[in-house]
């Protein structure tokens, strides 16, 4: 999506052949698992569920921040709200998934409206600090909450309740999750073409000259930021779904940076690099222990040391990420 | 009684202020300057802390404790400037969050590796662990003079940026860096110097912490995230600002911890105040990052007017 003007989608292109074959794989994945791993199946589905909650989170934060290029280092505090909406109601004997549900996007939605409304009155690093500010003051509030937990966390008794859609199971769940996804990126491809994402994007490319064009730059803003944190209020219910627990840690800053780590590393401003990058970085966070383990066994708690090499190379020479780098074009296409 | 608590208290609130003054006046500078958002800066104040304990422990001499902090993180950031970060500075602040928040996670498991993942335990120097006499009260003589080291520090730093030809360069690098290099200033020296000058003062930070804190891996993440309000409030890339922005976070933080949880006895029933004290007490100095945004977006004290003053 780096072209300003909306294209038809290139079929020969590598980056469509990596986006068809990774639906692929996700929609045949618990299959695949129990074929492998036979009893070892449930990790694996698990695990690939988290993939799609770090993706449903990331596919929220790119709206914002890859094609508004708001960086927003507070958006970990949405997902842990969405967590809550799931844990407090259940203390209290409420487990219809529904209503949690409502719950999540009602307070995220109001919170968001605030916090955008105040936070765009920045730009730049500005922006960056006061939404870090922000998920700092609502980390610290969920800490206090001492009748649910506190510092501690609350755990979920029991899955939510979707009545027929059932996510007792942990299959169910992951085909929720991928549903869900599935979903976030259709959602977030047809916002990115319309008139809505055009203004956006271009608001990103120069917001003065945007905003001369007559275009109300702030509300485009506002209802960007506020849809992106839904969609990690959403991950929020899932992810207390998965876990059967919700925590302060689940806003904490370093969880809004890792967000931010996924969608460059997928690649900024492309609709599917979101889900590329959490699938890579949550592999890499299996993977490196495991590899560590094998090569140095003495050091294979320092596993961290590497994943922060990584990031670092990442961010000094891949500049538009994994996904972001495949060419849009098959070859001699490059002219559409 | 109430008094000399309060006093004590706005005594470590100044203690902590000068703290996160020497942190934040590296970062504005290497902000102003360079245009450059350091998340690892918080990692060099680590640094200090493990290099200084570690003299310490081996040579007993807090002196060279200091100078050991002082030229080792000032090295690590001259190195880092050096090899890693140059090439950054022209790029995208998302981009600079990212590479330093994976340097973050880099430092913290090297620490891990080389001291182990505990805490390590770093002594109060032995001429200053008794008491000062000071309004008719007694306090700890380290945090006293951790308080005047800061403000002779901030002081010296003073000096060298308005009456030097240095600071002057300095100055002249954080209005406009492209003029300053269009003039014939060597600018990448500049930034060199500015970048280890800054990790120096954040070793120096990090080793008079140390026997006050627990020295542990990841001991930077928490004062870095402080700095940054600090800046914040005080306006990005302005040294007035982040004096004036320290202290005033450094007293906010620590009044607000000493007292949030009697004032809010005072409101609300004793077990409602008692969970929710400290935490709001945390949550004190970020709403007042905010509302200073949401009022005055370019900080308090903002660069440009009068510069670094």
């Amino acid at each position: 999506m780096s072209a300003l003007w909306p294209t038809a989608i290139d079929w020969r292109a590598p980056r469509t052949w990596v986006a068809l074959g990774t639906l692929a794989l996700l929609l045949v994945l618990p299959l695949l698992a129990e074929f492998v791993s036979g009893d070892g199946a449930d990790f694996w589905v698990k695990f690939a569920t988290r993939v799609m909650i770090y993706a449903l989170a990331a596919i929220g934060l790119n709206l914002i921040l890859g094609f508004g290029g708001l960086v927003s280092f507070g958006h970990a505090m949405y997902v842990m709200l969405g967590s809550y909406a799931v844990a407090i109601p259940t203390e209290h004997g409420i487990t219809s998934g529904w209503l949690h549900l409502v719950i999540a996007l009602a307070a995220a939605f109001v919170l968001a409206l605030v916090v955008g409304a105040i936070s765009l009155r920045t730009t730049g690093i500005a922006f960056i600090m006061i939404t870090l500010a922000f998920a700092q003051m609502l980390f610290f509030a969920a800490v206090s909450l001492k009748q649910y937990g506190g510092d501690d966390g609350l755990t979920v008794a029991a899955r939510s309740d979707f009545g027929v859609i059932s996510i007792a199971g942990h299959i169910g769940l992951y085909y929720v999750a991928l549903t869900v996804v599935l979903l976030a990126l259709y959602l977030s491809w047809r916002a990115v073409l319309s008139p809505f994402g055009l203004v956006l994007r271009a608001s990103k490319a120069n917001a003065r000259r945007t905003l001369a064009l007559g275009h109300p730059v702030f509300r485009f803003q506002l209802a960007a930021y506020v849809a992106s944190a839904l969609l990690c209020a959403v991950a929020g219910v899932l992810l207390a779904n998965l876990t059967q627990f919700a925590s302060p840690a689940y806003g904490a800053w370093t969880l809004s940076g890792e967000l931010i780590v996924v969608v460059i590393l997928g690649g900024l401003g492309t609709v599917f690099g979101p889900l590329i990058g959490a699938i890579l970085l949550l592999a890499l966070e299996e993977a490196l222990p495991t590899l560590v383990e094998a090569l140095l066994p003495a050091y294979k708690a320092n596993w961290m040391l590497l994943l922060g090499l990584f990031i670092f190379l990442i961010a000094l020479t891949l500049e538009r990420g994994v996904y972001g780098s495949l060419p849009e074009r098959a070859r001699g296409r490059q002219q559409p | 009684m109430t008094t000399q608590l309060a006093l004590s208290q706005l005594l470590n609130g100044l203690q902590l202020g000068v703290l996160l003054f020497l942190m934040a006046a590296g970062l504005t500078l290497v902000f102003g300057i360079m245009s450059f958002v350091n998340l690892a800066h918080g990692s060099l104040y680590m640094l200090g802390a493990y290099f200084g304990a570690a003299t310490f422990a081996n040579t007993d001499s807090f002196l060279l404790a200091l100078l050991a902090a002082v030229a080792g993180a000032a090295a690590v950031g001259l190195v880092l400037d050096r090899f890693a970060l140059t090439r950054l500075y022209e790029r995208d602040h998302l981009d600079q969050v990212l590479a330093t928040f994976g340097l973050i996670l880099f430092f913290n498991e090297v620490i891990r590796i080389i001291w182990g993942p505990g805490s390590i335990f770093m002594q109060v120097p032995e001429a200053l662990s008794a008491t000062v006499e000071l309004f008719g009260f007694a306090y700890p003589a380290y945090r006293f003079a951790i308080i005047v080291a800061g403000l002779a520090v901030a002081l010296g730093l003073y000096l060298l940026i308005q009456k030097t030809r240095i600071g002057m360069l300095i100055r002249a690098g954080a209005t406009n860096p492209h003029m300053v290099a269009s003039l014939g200033v060597d600018i990448k020296g500049l930034n060199t110097l500015v970048f280890a000058l800054g990790a120096g003062l954040a070793g120096l930070a990090g080793v008079m912490a140390g026997p006050i804190i627990s020295v542990q891996p990841g001991m930077g993440e928490p004062v870095l995230i402080l700095t940054l309000v600090v800046i914040i409030i005080g306006g990005l890339g302005s040294i007035r600002g982040a004096f004036y922005g320290a202290l005033i976070v450094g007293v906010v933080d620590t009044l607000g911890r000493a007292f949030m949880p009697t004032v809010m006895r005072a409101l609300f029933e004793r077990n409602t105040a008692d969970a929710a004290g400290p935490a709001l007490a945390s949550m004190l100095i970020y709403l007042l990052m905010a509302v200073v945004l949401a009022l005055r977006p370019q900080g308090l004290f903002p660069a440009g007017s009068g510069a670094t003053r």
